[in-house]
């Protein structure tokens, strides 16, 4: 017998189905979609980090044989200017803190020496300034106490995409309001899909009355308009991430409950599902077991589009002034002030092309989950 | 004969490309038809018969579809070099089709008049008054009582029978030289099935036309064909006139077909086992609700007073037409559904019990269910199939311990251990029936509902199944319900036979009396249908 014709143990289950092979098969296929997803993916990683991307203070000091990190802890002013330190947390943009600190050891800073709250106060002009490379190295170091010469006047204080009305850099709020925008449509979108798949899945599992009155209650519950409830609230509560996560997330449930209270409802007759019950499995097993699957390829088909649309309402109400409390890094923010100050085009243009990318890349990444999960799509 | 034949196909193969590969699904065949005469392709499913007759009116999907070599000549001319236009002047005009499923192949939102003056207006330019009295007469021609009513009807309101009936006056309307009919009485009861095939041979006698008859069952074969040619992986491997087939098959495949139905007797009756399952009048009745406040006007009486018992090692057979109660008493005594009326289970009444208290007996109540395509999970593998029930009944067992059950009970209904961590949709049929019964046998249990276990399998592999299902029966002293309009399968399992029709017993006794003596005229016209394919006398059997 050749070594060929030695039976090889079957292969334990591979960790993907063969479907599910399948659908990322066609998934990898479709390559819009799958570079969409990997350009997103590398974006909201890099986001992730906006602290080591731009921040408004170094990312490493070594004073006098000392490690500081700025970043992760605070470090109060008489640590780098003895008795002449008085503030609680210290400034390292203050000319006076840097040359302290480069007496006596050096500082990295991030890329960006900007956080999305920290005031450029060294802008050529008044608020908002131009995006830096549109000035000369004489009118973009003016401001700098040792003009072209000073050691401040350098590529890492660039206001790249310029600055807003209040002097802030707007490619760091820009990093920030990415990364905020897309936590808050993940968490959305998330709490969302569960509580939706659990009350879709109840519906059509059980039917009959608990059914009938759930619906009755959905129709009723989708009828209360959700803006003003949002303003009302708005004037009692302080606006924040949570809240205004939690307000949301009480009416964007219902949006799963159709699609998945169908498939339940379609697939609960199926005779493998009967098989099931003939077998004494419990209605929970069977839900989550026979059921789900199903339901699954409906609910991924619209997670992506339940995301974008989430982005886009925290977006507009940052806009309208009912979102994240003022201060925050928001993209809505920012196309507000592109709306106020239409004589500096730089904030309306950055808002809206991040605002396009993002929702864009998204969406032709849903696209190609939506082609994928398609059975009826037929591949060459 | 000295002419030439009608329909001459020759040299014909069909080659599907899917993702890169090409299958080819049938090979080189070749074959006529005379003017005036019936020639049945048979074969097993997947053997290419149906692809066969597809491609004589070029109905396969192209480009998927091609034919890399053949002819098929009619009229003189080559159908498969014909362009569209021609080829539609063939179709529904001098060759028509008749198809397995009467229900999707008409429209639903039609009524059956407008769609046969349809196709009388498109290939006969009638006028509407002309098409609607021709339509009347292909009615009456075709058996349907009363026509004039039923024009107006609409597909769902007309039974399986009369719509496969509609379906035949539709490719009769332009009088065609040959009718295609692919396995046109598979979804019909054996009673109905007699029916259309009594129908089919009279029409075609009368017409003198000419028949291509697409099926799996030999029965039909040797009761319609003049000549049959015998199809297996795309190839015709015989070819004959059919008395001289059936006498003396000389293939391989053939004698193995012939050999294939089901075979054997039942284990030895034995009135004094225990009665593992029995019911005393079990009903089913869903109220028919009317008014606004859904008041409970009447009933549809689905099961109606039924008495059954059925002891451990022997097999109660549940025969009747569809629609006749059978599956919802199954359905009834293994409590899926709520029903009246006394159960008892093991000496235990079950019948008040909730969902929740029945649930450790379902360990020994099994049921194995009619579609092997449905009924496995197309998400899990096999052994997660098998193990689910285990899980349950069995919490104790570890990982390894479930593992050896399900081996076990793999290879006990003789499937290959090894692929155990494949999905149901790489075996056939047959093999997933085979898990199918694993599932229900690796519990061990007492009593199994069959619901009608065999119908949807090849007949040589449901000869195996009955033999496996009747091994399994006398290992373990099963209890069998077996349901079934199969009454081939039943005589070769039942002890006893219970003939239900509308909700009611029309005759019981032991399988011999049932089939040697029948006492009704609805049960010998249900083994005349089954064994010989001849028709009882209108109004013993539904249409």
């Amino acid at each position: 017998m050749s070594a060929t014709d030695t039976m090889t143990p079957p292969a334990k289950r591979a960790w993907l189905s063969p479907l599910n092979k399948r659908r990322w098969q066609s998934f990898k296929a479709n390559k819009r979609g799958y570079w969409s997803l990997w350009i997103f993916l590398v974006l909201f990683v890099l986001s992730l980090f906006s602290e080591l991307i731009a921040n408004d203070r170094p990312l490493l000091i070594r004073f006098k044989g000392e490690f500081f990190s700025p970043i992760v802890s605070d470090y109060p002013e008489e640590t780098f200017l003895g008795a002449d330190g008085f503030l609680p947390i210290t400034d390292y943009r203050m000319a006076v803190v840097q040359e302290a600190i480069s007496a006596d050891g050096w500082a990295i800073w991030p890329p960006i020496r900007y956080s999305y709250r920290t005031t450029n106060n060294e802008i050529p002009e008044a608020a908002p300034a131009k995006p830096s490379w549109l000035y000369s190295k004489e009118v973009r170091c003016q401001r700098y106490t040792q003009g072209v010469d000073d050691p401040n006047c350098t590529v890492g204080n660039w206001n790249w995409l310029g600055t807003d009305d209040q002097a802030r850099d707007v490619l760091a709020r820009v990093i920030y309001g990415f990364r905020i925008s897309v936590l808050f449509g993940l968490t959305l979108t998330l709490g969302s899909a569960v509580v939706g798949v659990t009350a879709g899945a109840m519906q059509g599992y059980f039917g009959g009355w608990t059914d009938l009155l759930f619906q009755r209650f959905i129709e009723i519950w989708s009828a209360i308009p959700v803006l003003y409830l949002l303003l009302i609230v708005s004037a009692i509560l302080p606006p924040g991430f949570f809240i205004l996560l939690g307000l949301m997330l009480i009416f964007s449930w219902v949006a799963l409950v159709g699609v998945v209270r169908a498939e339940f409802l379609r697939a609960r007759n199926f005779e493998y599902v009967n098989a099931a019950r003939a077998l004494g499995v419990p209605n929970r097993t069977i839900m989550l077991r026979h059921l789900l699957p199903n339901a699954m390829v409906a609910t991924l088909t619209f997670l992506p589009f339940i995301l974008n649309g989430s982005i886009s309402t925290l977006t507009s109400l940052d806009f309208l002034g009912f979102g994240l409390p003022p201060g925050s890094a928001s993209l809505g923010e920012l196309l507000k002030q592109g709306q106020r100050n239409l004589n500096a085009p730089w904030l309306g243009l950055s808002g809206f092309v991040v605002i396009s990318l993002m929702l864009s890349l998204l969406i032709f990444a849903g696209e190609a989950v939506r082609d994928a999960f398609d059975p009826r799509k037929t591949f060459k | 004969m000295s002419m030439s034949p009608l329909l001459s196909v020759q040299d014909l193969s069909v080659a599907f490309a899917q993702g890169g590969t090409t299958t080819v699904a049938v090979d080189n065949i070749s074959f006529d038809i005379a003017k005036g005469e019936t020639v049945a392709l048979v074969g097993e499913s997947g053997s290419g018969k149906s692809v066969s007759a597809l491609s004589v009116l070029k109905l396969l999907p192209y480009p998927p579809a091609s034919h890399p070599s053949g002819r098929i000549m009619f009229g003189g001319q080559d159908l498969l070099a014909l362009n569209e236009n021609a080829l539609r002047k063939v179709r529904g005009n001098k060759i028509t089709m008749i198809f397995q499923e009467p229900m999707t192949s008409l429209n639903p939102l039609h009524t059956i008049e407008r769609q046969i003056v349809e196709i009388l207006s498109l290939h006969q330019g009638m006028g509407d008054k002309q098409a609607k009295a021709r339509t009347l007469e292909l009615l009456e021609e075709v058996g349907i009582r009363d026509p004039r009513k039923r024009l107006e009807a609409f597909p769902h309101q007309l039974s399986g029978g009369q719509r496969q009936r509609v379906m035949i006056a539709m490719a009769l309307a332009n009088e065609p030289e040959l009718l295609i009919a692919d396995e046109p009485t598979t979804a019909l009861d054996v009673t109905v099935q007699a029916q259309i095939l009594e129908l089919l041979a009279k029409l075609k006698a009368r017409k003198g036309m000419s028949m291509l008859f697409i099926t799996h069952d030999l029965g039909i074969v040797r009761r319609i064909a003049d000549r049959v040619c015998v199809m297996t992986r795309g190839k015709i491997v015989e070819t004959g006139p059919t008395k001289e087939i059936f006498a003396h098959p000389q293939h391989s495949y053939t004698k193995h077909l012939l050999a294939a139905e089901p075979k054997g007797k039942p284990p030895e009756t034995n009135t004094g086992a225990q009665a593992v399952m029995s019911g005393s009048d079990v009903k089913v009745w869903f109220p028919i609700k009317q008014g606004f406040f859904r008041k409970t006007v009447d009933h549809v009486k689905a099961v109606d007073g039924i008495d059954i018992a059925v002891r451990a090692g022997q097999t109660v057979g549940v025969v009747g037409e569809s629609g006749s109660g059978k599956t919802t008493l199954g359905l009834a005594l293994a409590r899926m559904i709520s029903s009246q009326g006394k159960i008892d289970f093991n000496g235990r009444e079950i019948d008040k019990l909730s969902f929740n208290a029945m649930r450790p007996l379902r360990r020994e109540l099994q049921i194995v269910f009619q579609d092997p395509f449905g009924s496995l999970s197309p998400r899990m593998s096999v052994a997660d199939i098998i193990e689910e029930g285990l899980k349950i009944h069995e919490p104790g067992l570890n990982a390894a311990a479930r593992d050896k059950a399900v081996v076990d009970v793999l290879r006990e209904v003789g499937l290959d251990p090894e692929t155990r961590f494949r999905y149901p949709h790489e075996f056939s049929g047959g093999q997933r029936q085979r898990i199918a019964i694993a599932r229900a046998m690796v519990l061990k249990p007492r009593f199994v509902m069959l619901d009608e276990p065999t119908s949807a399998l090849d007949m040589s592999v449901q000869a195996q199944v009955v033999d496996l299902l009747r091994n399994l029966q006398a290992k373990h002293d099963l209890a069998y319900l077996f349901i079934s309009h199969d009454l081939k399968v039943v005589r070769a399992l039942a002890n006893e036979v219970i003939v239900m029709r509308n909700g009611k017993v029309v005759e019981t006794g032991t399988s011999e009396q049932i089939f040697e003596r029948p006492q009704t005229d609805y049960t010998r016209a249900l083994i005349s249908a089954a064994f010989k394919i001849e028709t009882a006398p209108s109004g013993v059997v539904s249409e």
